[in-house]
């Protein structure tokens, strides 16, 4: 397995140093929304690498078998968008059937994500940066797992943060803000890992 | 005061017949300070967060973000309220998005032809404006249900609070991560030492976690103040 090392960077890259949440900002508005209690940060997180992962590889096939030869590059969006939701609907179908246990943990997320802007930036950066279908695949759950990972960990200092007092205007939003960019900058850190 | 009391949705069905009177018997200001100061989308929705952050690292791309943005909001809700009687009520969000989808492929494609190098900067962020909440949601909130001119002035609204934050953000991190306003030097590097966290991922969230508490205590204030 010569491309092994390769695909172990992608995913470290995608998941720590270029962390699709706190370098990409992608994913913002439902990290700040359900970012309140670790459980459902958790719920969300693990949808959204289901989904990233499962949507990138569909979107894969579409741009590189379908749209390519076609030459409709232009349509890219509107394609993806409605791909994500299919995904997305045919998903929660699929687990509503075979397991009402994941259904019932992941399935008031699941609608959310259909409008998660990491989905739909994972793929479009599966475009920009000219991914193979390996490489896609780890760029993908390397990305949810890195979502994942961030929300968590904001959940948990979020949860610290009942207990402080910050000055009035800086409540809620404005110091989880802060919050986040302390927390991108230990992320950054992880660059010195040099993979 | 932060009380977004949905407009009442028949006043403009009715009240938009005599635009003599001021803009649409004077509503349109009141509409146009609502969305765009009383309830920014950016800095007291949290809406649309992802590109406020993303494309700040400059000043002019903050503002040609701006103006990609308006043009969407603008052209999108102006269409949706066009046919807000003859969309059916359950197929009405695909009916959105495939609209908000039409006027961002328009115009990522007209940066593309146009402004190459400003497209390249801008990434993905342009086609993401598709997911931006902030355009579905004024949909959604306001076009649905009001005329198309009111629809305009909300949507203009919104596009501008945006664009205004967004250019506040990139303000700063150009002037304190390069030293320079719009490529032009200000800061001159003799004397002063590049914040490179101020381009870096970091600094965009401080900065934006900064303007967000500003919005708070001058919000505060006015409602303290009347």
């Amino acid at each position: 397995m010569p491309e092994s090392p390769t695909l172990l960077a992608i995913i470290l890259t995608a998941a720590l140093t270029n962390n699709i949440l706190l370098a990409k900002f992608l994913g913002m508005c439902s990290f700040l929304s359900c970012s309140k209690q670790i459980s459902t940060a958790f719920g969300l997180g693990f949808a959204v690498t289901f989904v990233l992962t499962g949507t990138i590889i569909v979107n894969y096939f579409v741009y590189h078998y379908l749209l390519v030869p076609l030459g409709l590059q232009h349509l890219m969006l509107i394609i993806f968008i409605a791909v994500i939701a299919g995904c997305v609907q045919f998903v929660e179908m699929f687990i509503e059937r075979f397991s009402p246990t994941l259904y019932y943990a992941l399935g008031i997320f699941l609608p959310l994500i259909t409008v998660n802007c990491a989905i739909l930036g994972a793929s479009l950066f599966m475009v920009i940066d000219e991914y193979s279908l390996l490489e896609t695949i780890a760029f993908g759950f390397g990305s949810g797992i890195g979502w994942l990972l961030a929300i968590v960990l904001l959940a948990g200092l979020r949860k610290r943060m009942g207990y402080s007092d910050p000055p009035g205007p800086f409540r809620g939003v404005a110091i989880t803000m802060i919050l986040t960019g302390i927390m991108a900058l230990a992320f950054m850190g992880f660059g010195g890992m040099g993979v | 005061m932060m009380s977004t009391a949905p407009l009442d949705p028949t006043a403009g069905a009715e009240g938009c017949g005599g635009c003599g009177k001021g803009f649409c018997d004077g509503k349109g200001r009141a509409i146009f300070k609502e969305t765009s100061w009383t309830s920014n989308p950016v800095a007291v929705q949290t809406l649309g967060i992802c590109p406020a952050l993303a494309v700040t690292t400059r000043l002019e791309n903050s503002l040609v973000m701006g103006a990609a943005m308006i043009f969407v909001c603008v052209g999108s809700t102006f269409m949706l309220s066009l046919l807000r009687h003859t969309t059916p009520r359950r197929i009405r969000l695909i009916a959105s998005v495939a609209i908000i989808a039409t006027f961002v492929i328009l115009i990522d494609q007209f940066l593309r032809a146009f402004y190459w190098e400003m497209s390249r900067q801008l990434g993905p962020y342009v086609g993401l404006i598709i997911t931006n909440c902030i355009v579905l949601g004024r949909a959604e909130a306001f076009a649905m249900q009001n005329k198309p001119q009111l629809a305009i002035v909300d949507a203009l609204a919104a596009g501008i609070g945006f664009t205004t934050i967004l250019a506040i953000v990139g303000f700063f991190r150009e002037l304190l991560g390069e030293g320079t306003l719009l490529g032009y030097v200000v800061l001159h590097p003799d004397w002063y030492t590049k914040n490179l966290v101020m381009v870096l991922a970091p600094g965009a969230f401080v900065v934006m976690g900064f303007l967000i508490a500003l919005f708070n205590w001058l919000q505060q204030k006015d409602v303290q103040g009347s």
